[in-house]
């Protein structure tokens, strides 16, 4: 029998969306509100999970052609980079640093701190294990 | 003024309370899973956004801070919960949950019989 599945694709288009759109928000406001890469990525992949019920594995890893465990090795990069970054300026490993610039479109003054980088290899770690551990078991027979 | 927005939204939230409690006896009362379904989606949807319009105009009105995340909820819940519920009945139908047996119409019944046969 043909399942007609409508409502449930054309809900996760808008759905999705929604998801990621906020998952990406809760990653950047980490430093001063609740959140932060480990939210932030739980919540990517719960909109990629709503993805991958409504289409199938085939059509999503299409839409996001990733590699997830590559995403992972350079999540560990990221945060083993801004570690040893600390290194070069005589520092203990891990120092993390923060200066304010002026950029164009975000105004004078901007905040921006390298723990930002250490968090998006947070990120892309949960990120990549998540859908890893998804796509591994939605697989197997 | 204050006072008068903090009235609205006691207002607002006690009405969601009351439409949340009026889900509960639903779901308690109501006799198969498709009534059930009626029950639940409809007044949870209403009765939440009712609270989350609620805590919006409170944080609105007493700290002047507009939450974006409590609209974006709204919106969320308001899209999400009919499609949840139409997916659970839907679901519950093609296994073959029965329906109430004072239930008139079913017109599902038809269509599936049509597609077996094809």
């Amino acid at each position: 029998m043909k399942v007609n599945d409508l409502i449930l694709k054309t809900a996760t288009n808008v759905v999705s969306f929604i998801i990621i759109t906020f998952s990406i928000y809760l990653f950047f406001t980490g430093h001063y509100t609740p959140g932060g890469g480990f939210i932030g990525g739980l919540m990517t992949s719960g909109g990629l999970l709503l993805l991958l019920l409504a289409y199938d594995l085939e059509t999503v890893q299409s839409i996001i052609p990733f590699d997830f465990k590559k995403v992972i090795a350079t999540g560990l990069l990221l945060a083993l980079g801004t570690g040893i970054g600390g290194l070069f300026f005589d520092k203990p490993f891990l120092t993390h640093t923060y200066g304010y610039f002026d950029l164009p479109f975000f105004g004078e003054d901007t905040a921006l701190a390298t723990a930002t980088l250490f968090d998006l290899g947070v990120y892309l770690v949960v990120v990549g294990i998540t859908m890893t551990i998804i796509q591994t078991i939605g697989e197997s027979e | 003024m204050i006072e008068i927005g903090k009235f609205i939204v006691g207002v607002l939230i006690v009405l969601g309370s009351l439409l949340s409690i009026l889900t509960t006896v639903g779901m308690l009362r109501f006799p198969d899973t498709y009534t059930r379904g009626h029950a639940a989606s409809k007044s949870a949807t209403l009765g939440i956004m009712l609270i989350l319009i609620g805590t919006a105009l409170y944080f609105w009105i007493t700290e002047g801070y507009i939450s974006g995340k409590v609209i974006l909820g709204i919106v969320f819940i308001l899209m999400t919960t009919p499609v949840a519920s139409h997916l659970i009945t839907r679901a519950s139908y093609n296994n073959g949950v029965a329906l109430w047996k004072g239930s008139v119409r079913d017109d599902l019944e038809k269509k599936y019989k049509q597609q077996k046969k094809q």
